[in-house]
Formats: structure tokens, sequence, C-alpha cells
């Protein structure tokens, strides 16, 4: 298998989780959001084969995680998400063994559904009703709820 | 959705702060117009609050409309369980317009989606009570003949205060100069800080009352309240903090008033009620005029 591995995966003398064909590679995501990555894509719904790594090591990170779908190719807005809970994360589309695009995670200007308000007292926490923030701030990520206009900041950030 | 619904003070612009002002000054001139004949507006305060209940109400009488409703959830169907979003869709199949008033912030906003009809936010937990800062706002411009370039001094628990923080925002476009006077625990957040840095408009942070009763055109005052402490021994701490009392007026500008949204406990002092600056009743009273102009907004009536 590994003979037919194009020259970027090559110079690394093994791989930590092996290689894909066709599909997304997820790459340098903090050790500790593997789960929150996997929440925020619906990876579990996912019927698409997978191979995750944890604790891994890296240069940047000290411990990443990773994740490589086999056959399936992020759309820019799914990769906007990832942007909530591992802006650090680079992504990798994969075709042939070959990378061939890269793609920039964006903050979104809107965030439907996805995150939790922090107001315990909000009405999204009381109801069923889908959350909705506008971004106030990118790095670090600040969200204001649409409606009981609290901000919810990266730190206390927690997914649906 | 409708567009006409008053949530926040942010749903209003500039241009329709003023608008509002003004019809509110020609109800005042002339309280009784039967604008609402016909109509029938829901009142529904999931919480008990007397003196806004009141208000809005007294407005939609001088206006000649019917109510329905309730003052208080107990005796609304949310005992046995329903959703905010059933009662509001039921009642908004019968009526006209929603007040509404609720314990659980985002509430109003939740409604004005599911409902047909405007609705009008008479507060939803610590979030936003916008009837409130239209009457305060109706208040400044009465006793100061204009919004503009005022030195607006606020005092008391500017951290939860609902009432300071709307009013900050709404008169962040008439080119204020603020003053936040609060012990340490209770001052401003920082979000309204950069919100007021980014519009470059000025603000000083006092701990000591007495250094700027002098300089302002509008004491805002506030009471601190029991129940936004979890640690009630910080609360005995700060309660008595700042209290206002008459022979701190002394050298006040002849302009200056006192607001309060009122109910004050200790905060000022009765022998300021007696003084020409003390503005707090007049401005309860300018909340049905307020309100009357918001509704025949909400309506499209005026």
């Amino acid at each position: 298998m590994f003979t037919t591995l194009n020259h970027v995966v090559m110079a690394k003398k093994e791989l930590q989780v092996s290689a894909i064909e066709n599909g997304t590679v997820i790459d340098h995501i903090p050790a500790g959001k593997l789960f929150d990555v996997i929440n925020v894509l619906g990876l579990s719904e996912m019927e698409n084969a997978m191979t995750l790594g944890v604790n891994l090591r890296s240069t940047k990170l000290g411990k990443k995680a990773i994740i490589k779908i086999w056959d399936k190719f992020l759309e820019d807005e799914e990769v906007n998400k990832l942007a909530l809970v591992a802006p650090s994360a680079k992504i990798n589309i994969i075709r042939d063994y070959d990378v061939v695009e890269k793609k920039k995670v964006n903050v979104p200007e809107k965030v439907e559904g996805i995150v939790k308000c922090m107001n315990p007292k909000c009405i999204t926490n009381h109801e069923k009703v889908r959350t909705k923030f506008t971004v106030v701030n990118n790095a670090p990520i600040v969200l204001k709820c649409h409606y009981c206009e609290k901000l919810t900041d990266q730190e206390h950030m927690e997914m649906n | 959705m409708n567009t006409r619904s008053l949530v926040s003070i942010e749903d209003y612009t500039k241009e329709e702060i003023l608008e509002v002002l003004k019809s509110a000054s020609e109800f005042e001139a002339n309280p009784n117009q039967r604008l609402l004949e016909g109509k029938v507006v829901a009142s529904l305060f999931f919480e008990p609050s007397t003196r806004t209940r009141l208000s809005f109400e007294t407005a939609i009488n001088r206006l000649g409309g019917r109510i329905i409703g309730f003052s208080d959830a107990s005796s609304s169907s949310v005992t046995k369980g329903e959703t905010l979003k059933d009662t509001i869709k039921m009642v908004d199949n019968y009526v006209d317009l929603i007040v509404m008033r609720h314990p659980v912030e985002g509430a109003a906003r939740y409604a004005s989606e599911v409902a047909v009809h405007p609705v009008v936010n008479a507060g939803d937990g610590a979030n936003q009570h916008p009837s409130q800062t239209m009457l305060d706002l109706y208040s400044i411009y009465k006793t100061q003949g204009t919004l503009e370039n005022l030195d607006i001094c606020m005092v008391g628990d500017l951290k939860y205060g609902r009432t300071v923080h709307s009013l900050l925002q709404a008169m962040s476009h008439f080119h204020p100069t603020f003053h936040f006077v609060a012990p340490e625990s209770l001052q401003m957040p920082e979000a309204y800080k950069m919100h007021l840095k980014e519009l470059n408009i000025p603000y000083f942070e006092h701990t000591e009352l007495d250094e700027v009763i002098n300089k302002a055109d509008i004491l805002y005052m506030t009471r601190v309240q029991r129940e936004r402490f979890a640690d009630p021994l910080e609360y005995e701490k700060v309660k008595n903090v700042y209290i206002l009392k008459n022979a701190m007026l002394a050298h006040a500008k002849e302009n200056m008033r006192i607001l309060h949204p009122l109910p004050r406990v200790n905060e000022i002092d009765v022998d300021v009620d007696e003084n020409p600056k003390a503005y707090y009743f007049e401005q309860a009273r300018n909340g049905v005029f307020a309100r009357q102009a918001i509704i025949c907004k909400a309506l499209g009536l005026k």
C-alpha cells in the first residue's frame, strides 16, 4: 500500500494514522477537541469509513487529534463549523492519495443550531428553540445570542 | 414573523426613537384617543409586575382597546405544562397585539417569531424592557428639551441593571457623555464599555457619588437588588454605598433631574422627594404616554 503514496506522505517515515485514497483529512485538531469536532460535524451519524487518531505527537500542539473520512468531501459550510471548536484545524481534500485542495477554516458570520447558549436563563435552554447567534468577535470567538442577547465565549462554548 | 414588534430597544432606529417620543408628547397633550376601538390586546404577564402591567393597561384603556390576559402565570395554562410557543400560538388567534412579560430571557423575541401579530416586550428576565427605556428617554427629552450632548450619570447596580444597559444603548445615538458610579462588584460590564469605545463615546468610572453630581444633566439612580447576589454578605456590603440625600444636590446644575425606574428602597432619601430636581414620580406617569405611542406604532396606527 505504501508504494502508492505521494511524496508528501512519503516524507514521513511512518504515518500515525494510515492514509486514505479519497476523502477529507482534518489534521491539527487539539487533542481535547476531538469529540467536539465529531459532534459539530455530525460524524457519528455518517456511514462513511473513518479513522480517528488522538493523543498523537505534534510539534505545534503537543498532542493532536486527526480524522480521516473516506469518500467525504467537506463543504465550506461544514468547514466553517470547525472554526467554532478547532480553529487551528487544517483540512486537506484527498483524491487518489494526493492532497488536491487545502481548505481554510473561516469563522462564519452567523451560527445556527450548533452551539448552546451559555445563559441558563435563555429561552433556548428552556424550550425547544433552535439557537441562533451572530459572531461578534473572531479570535477568540464570541457569539451573541439572537434571543437573550447574552454573549457566549469560546471558553464556555458547548455544542448542542 | 412580523416586523413591527418591539422586543429590544435596538429594534428602533434613532429616527424611530424620535418619532415615538413625538407621538408620546401628542398623547400627553391628548391622552384619550380611541385609536384601538374594536381591537383586542393580550396582556400576558407570566410573572407579576403590577407597575408595568397597570401602565400598559392604562395606555390600552385610554386608546379605547379591550384587554384579555393574565397577571400571573399561576392563573394560566403554563401551570399545566404548556410551552410558551403553544400559549402564544393560541392567544395570537384571538388578538391584534400581544404585550408580554416573561421571566425567561429571549422569550419575547421567540414569541415575536411564533406570532403573526406584533409583540411588545414588557420585560424578559434580566434582558430587555424597551418600554421602560422609551419612558426614560421621553423623561430626559421633556426635562432637557433635547437628547443631544447630555452628561448622563448612572448610579448603583450597573452590572445587572437592564434599565441602565438599554438606556446606554439608546442614548448612544445622541452624543452623550457617561459617568458610571458603582461599587467594585457591580460595575458596568466590559461588553458595554467596548460598545462605547467603538462609537467614540466618552465615559468615566467613579467610585464616589459626590464627584459627579455637579456635572450631571441626568442622574439615573438604580436599586441594588438583593436577589442578584448569591452571597448575602456581599449584598450587605454594597447595599448602602450610594444613597442620594438632598444636601448633596446643593451645587447641582439647574437643569439636572433625578430619574429612577422605581421601586426604590433607600437609595434616594425621602428628603429628596420635595426637591424640584426629583423627577421619578413624573417619570412613571410618562410611561403611559410612551406606551400609547409604542402600541400605536406596533399596530401601524400612527
